[in-house]
């Protein structure tokens, strides 16, 4: 039961952060209201019992990411709100595809959840108290199984810091 | 509506530990931030050789609560063109991040909030990430370019050395071979040795890092008074300074909670298996004892009654307490976990803690101030590297002592002076590079130029 | 806690994040809507991972973390550049390949 509260709460806060992120002008108030979905996505992994990526989201993303938006957006003078523009034809028909893509998903998902035997077949969740600790589970895998992708993630943290220093940094003009 | 209060008191019933020590970091937390002030206060007068106030309480012990007070009933003042709701937001999340990684750190083996999580000291690092945020927002929201350029000063400093922080900090834990706070801790006891012993350079370099991560003097360049009025809190007052002024102190005390459970030992008194050293259990209550006993001897001296009154209240509390502690001691046979492993840890804890904090404020008032590039400098060139390769050490330090058998000190010792010879290495490496960006023959000297502000 | 509700709002915000990167002009939104519909990914992988006990989902959403650093960092770069050429943050003035 506490389970169910927890999650509806941060579904809540998520969903409803995330429609806020995409309808504002000041990107800001995008930015802040992105940084709300992303604690909130964060609670959501803590309620799965992810401890490690719970508190991954919140150095990596929230204290990274939009740490380095909030920056760019604050030293390239973005946050000016700009003009409004009606609404063209053309986001109607994205909103519509999206919404016809979105039902689509929807509508598998509600159908499959009770036919036995067909659709999607879910084990029981393991009882929390049971669980291994999260942390010494994920490094044994990050280390063993994974430990290729992990080099290759490094590498490409590496080429990511060249890649952004290089494109950001001012030509002096001879 | 029944079921659903049996749950909430369920709740409650199963986590009122929680609750309560929760309830007892809002509640008394702002209090020791602001007597962390007045002892800042003290310290300064003496070291700058001048007689401090002694107004209001004798020994000016009752500064605080006035000038707290005051603080309250300034005049609300937001900025004509300031963004209404991130300006009221940013102190808050300031705020909420500083009390919630609070929340991590164990007082005790009995007072914490996040009682016996595997994250532990994880989450104290990690919500502590939110910080340059609160700062950002805030100096963002002042609408004043004073602001702007302390809030940027101060996230580039911070999110440089989160990673000094962390890698210092992944030497202890590598030494641990956990993250649990009370599983530290415990490891700490059965090795009869505090981290700081096996791994000194590490804690050096966390102390370091939390110095800057705090925004404190020697490297407070984003808000000094003689750069940038007040940096990213120039246009807040009042209540909002106030709420800035307690999520910094209250993350000092955090970093220091930190630093002392991983490298200093946590709630253990000194030598905790040693056993013609258990009269050193008697310490908390002699101490206090010797407290009182001075509160009384200066409850004569005082020039007014009521200050002279003051001191003897505060001369009863300290007996009182020391009485609380004679009866809790752990040669007697109380069985309540409370008293004794929660109060005598807590003392050795919040001693250690006190001097972690004595040390920054003995660095605020003795070494001159951090360049901005000098600072990142700093970071960068130096503390990273050797961060990084203290952690390799820390780790074939490790690797010695259990595959090939090695003395675990033996190994550690001589990890240490690989470090060092490293530190060395990178410092002469940094002179160099340092005198020719000042002499001007870099080319990209342009960070120097444009912080250069005189 | 069925599955279907972590699925549910992994896919709504995925779809929110759909709609930010079609519908808004300001690239900086649209960088921050790819990050949404990276999260809502994210939320998908964890419940999975925790319905069948595999800790390879965890992992996975743990590198999509890393890759999403990585992809904001080179993103602003080229949105920085950018700007220092063209002057204009709008998607629809971003039109030099148009024919």
């Amino acid at each position: 039961m506490l389970d169910s509260v927890i999650f509806y709460f941060f579904a809540g806060i998520a969903i409803v952060s995330a429609v806020l992120m995409i309808t504002r002008r000041n990107a800001i108030h995008s930015a802040i209201f992105l940084i709300t979905t992303l604690l909130a996505t964060a609670g959501i992994f803590l309620q799965l019992r992810a401890e490690f990526l719970f508190i991954s989201q919140i150095i990596l993303f929230v204290g990274g990411i939009m740490v380095l938006f909030i920056f760019v957006i604050i030293l390239v003078r973005l946050d000016v709100p700009l003009p409004q523009v009606r609404w063209r034809t053309q986001k109607w028909i994205a909103l519509l595809v999206t919404l016809a893509v979105g039902m689509e998903a929807g509508v598998v998902l509600w159908f499959a959840r009770k036919i036995p035997g067909q659709g999607l077949i879910f084990p029981n969740p393991a009882p929390a108290d049971k669980l291994h600790p999260n942390t010494e589970e994920l490094a044994r895998s990050l280390f063993g199984s994974y430990l290729l992708p992990f080099e290759i993630a490094s590498v490409l943290l590496l080429v990511a810091m060249v890649g952004a220093v290089v494109m950001a940094k001012k030509r002096i003009d001879a | 509506m029944s079921p659903m209060l049996h749950s909430i008191l369920a709740f409650v019933q199963a986590w009122w530990v929680e609750l309560l020590c929760a309830l007892l970091i809002v509640l008394v937390v702002p209090l020791i931030a602001v007597y962390i002030a007045l002892v800042e206060r003290k310290f300064m007068a003496d070291v700058q050789a001048r007689p401090d106030s002694t107004r209001v309480g004798p020994h000016s012990l009752l500064q605080q609560i006035p000038d707290a007070l005051k603080l309250l009933f300034k005049e609300d003042l937001i900025p004509a063109n300031a963004d209404q709701f991130i300006f009221w937001f940013a102190p808050v999340l300031s705020m909420t991040a500083a009390l919630t990684s609070m929340g991590a750190v164990a007082f005790g083996p009995w007072f914490q909030v996040a009682r016996d999580i595997n994250l532990g000291l994880l989450f104290a690092v990690g919500v502590s990430a939110l910080r340059p945020l609160g700062i950002i927002l805030g100096g963002w929201a002042s609408n004043n370019h004073y602001p702007i350029i302390g809030a940027l000063r101060s996230t580039a400093q911070l999110i440089s050395y989160e990673t000094t922080a962390g890698f210092a900090l992944v030497s202890g834990f590598l030494l641990a071979g956990t993250l649990n706070v009370r599983a530290i801790v415990e490891i700490q006891r059965t090795d009869q040795a505090w981290f700081v012993f096996l791994a000194p350079v590490g804690f050096f370099i966390y102390l370091i890092a939390s110095i800057v991560e705090t925004n404190r003097e020697p490297f407070d360049l984003p808000e000094t008074k003689s750069e940038l009025v007040a940096g990213s809190i120039a246009e807040y007052g009042g209540f909002r300074w106030l709420l800035y002024f307690l999520a910094e102190y209250a993350n000092r005390i955090v970093v220091a909670s930190v630093g002392t459970t991983l490298f200093l030992g946590g709630w253990l008194r000194p030598f905790p298996n040693v056993r013609w050293l258990i009269w050193l259990d008697a310490a908390p209550t002699l101490l206090l004892a010797a407290v009182g006993a001075y509160c009384v001897f200066r409850a004569g001296k005082q020039p007014a009654r009521e200050q002279s009154l003051f001191m003897w209240a505060v001369a009863l509390a300290c007996f009182v307490v020391a009485a609380i502690f004679a009866l809790a001691a752990p040669f007697g046979h109380l069985p309540f976990e409370l008293m004794h492993n929660g109060l005598y840890g807590a003392f050795w804890l919040l001693l250690k803690v006190s001097a972690y904090i004595y040390i920054f404020t003995w660095l605020r008032f003795t070494l001159p101030r951090f360049r901005f590039d000098q600072l990142m400098r700093l970071g960068w060139h130096i503390l990273i590297p050797l961060a990084l390769i203290n952690v390799v050490d820390v780790g074939i330090a490790l690797a010695l002592s259990s595959e090939f058998g090695l003395n675990r000190w033996l190994s550690m010792v001589i990890t240490t002076v690989a470090t060092l010879g490293a530190a060395m290495l990178l410092l002469h490496w940094n002179d160099k590079y340092a005198d020719a960006a000042s002499a001007g023959l870099l080319a990209d000297s342009s960070v120097v130029e444009g912080t250069h502000a005189g | 806690m069925p599955i279907g509700h972590y699925l549910f709002l992994s896919l709504a915000l995925f779809l929110i994040g759909a709609i930010g990167v079609i519908t808004r002009r300001n690239v900086l939104i649209v960088l921050m809507s790819i990050e949404l519909i990276l999260n809502a990914v994210n939320i998908n992988l964890v419940a999975f991972s925790r319905y069948f006990g595999d800790v390879a989902g965890q992992v996975f959403a743990l590198f999509i973390i890393a890759a999403a650093a990585a992809e904001a960092a080179v993103g602003l770069g080229i949105i920085i550049a950018f700007l220092r050429n063209r002057e204009t943050v709008l998607a629809d003035e971003m039109d030099l390949l148009k024919w």
